[in-house]
């Protein structure tokens, strides 16, 4: 599939009717998605024919993307239901098989490392500190293979430094720092819309078994 | 949910020490078609709780996986059908899933499990 036709695809699915701001519900573009998922496949072969999970799926757009690329199990998840009813709905919409699991990320436990890739758009942390790295934290517990995600550029120190010296990735690095739309969703926003520079990661976890 | 999930997944609950694997009670499973792809079922197959994926793929109404099963196995066309089959096109549709040390269930609704923990779970 070109880049053209997934963001296409991405651009069709419907978002948060009623985002909730202590979750930092802020959708995840067609742009950001497309090239976030495309470029794990085409340059690291981590998508298709794998076992993805998408954290904090909100809509469902990251998970949607790794199907339409092939993956061969995608499980997203969520803690709000209403944004899990809408991204199995939009799933459903592109004739997508993909599970779905209502919990807290931090609360999930897993048998062992099945999943291949784990793919992200984590709360940035504006609202309830730390919510990006407890996310990144349970990711690298989880995927064998990879995780991306997607962190303001101005914390790229600070999530280097975690994610080497306390959460045992092999490797961090900043794929591409791309501009994040953030449009008008909440009242405090003063302005129509804000774009904030945020990085686009890649992290390997240390004990890589494939 | 698809039995895959099923196999990754443990009771979270806290303080919970075997929590894996979860008891499928299963009021509604949905078969959908999916493409085999043997490759992705043999790297699988090394990944997989074999045991608790027999008993979930029985919890959901399919009998036909041998008890035991050893990779010299994934040679045969018609092992690999059962195991696809099993792995990828059951779903879970309503239902619930148990945690076998505290019977505490967790609703499985429109496919989706809820694992969310009350506040004295966590």
């Amino acid at each position: 599939m070109k880049l053209k036709e997934l963001e296409g695809h991405l651009g069709s699915l419907d978002q948060f009717p009623n985002p909730k701001i202590e979750l930092e519900q802020y959708p995840t573009g067609p742009h950001i998605a497309s090239r976030m998922l495309f470029l794990a496949e085409n340059s690291y072969d981590d998508v298709s024919n794998k076992v993805v999970a998408d954290f904090g799926c909100g809509c469902g757009t990251l998970g949607i993307a790794a199907a339409l690329l092939n993956a061969e199990h995608v499980l997203s998840i969520d803690v709000d239901p209403e944004s899990l009813e809408i991204a199995s709905l939009n799933a459903e919409e592109l004739e997508l098989d993909m599970d779905f699991i209502q919990s807290n990320i931090m609360d999930l436990r897993w048998r062992g490392p099945v999943v291949d890739t784990v793919i992200m758009n984590p709360p940035f942390g504006t609202r309830k500190k730390g919510a990006d790295l407890e996310f990144l934290s349970a990711a690298m517990k989880v995927a064998s293979q990879a995780v991306y995600s997607l962190h303001k550029t101005s914390t790229r120190d600070h999530v280097k430094r975690a994610a080497l010296r306390d959460f045992n990735a092999r490797s961090a690095e900043v794929l591409c720092e791309l501009r994040y739309d953030v449009p008008k969703l909440y009242k405090f926003h003063k302005k129509k819309e804000v774009d904030i520079a945020v990085d686009l990661w890649r992290f390997e976890p240390a004990s890589h078994q494939s | 949910m698809r039995l895959l999930t099923h196999n990754m997944l443990s009771s979270n609950i806290k303080g919970v020490v075997n929590g894996f694997p979860l008891r499928i009670e299963a009021e509604k499973v949905l078969e959908k078609n999916v493409e085999m792809n043997s490759d992705f079922l043999k790297k699988m197959f090394e990944k997989i709780e074999w045991k608790a994926f027999v008993e979930a793929s029985r919890g959901m109404g399919y009998t036909e996986l041998p008890e035991e099963a050893d990779s010299s196995m994934l040679d045969s066309d018609e092992f690999l059908n059962r195991f696809h089959h099993a792995l990828l096109e059951l779903h879970l549709e309503e239902g619930a899933l148990v945690c076998p040390e505290t019977g505490r269930r967790f609703p499985v609704r429109k496919g989706i499990p809820n694992m969310l923990l009350h506040e004295d779970e966590v």
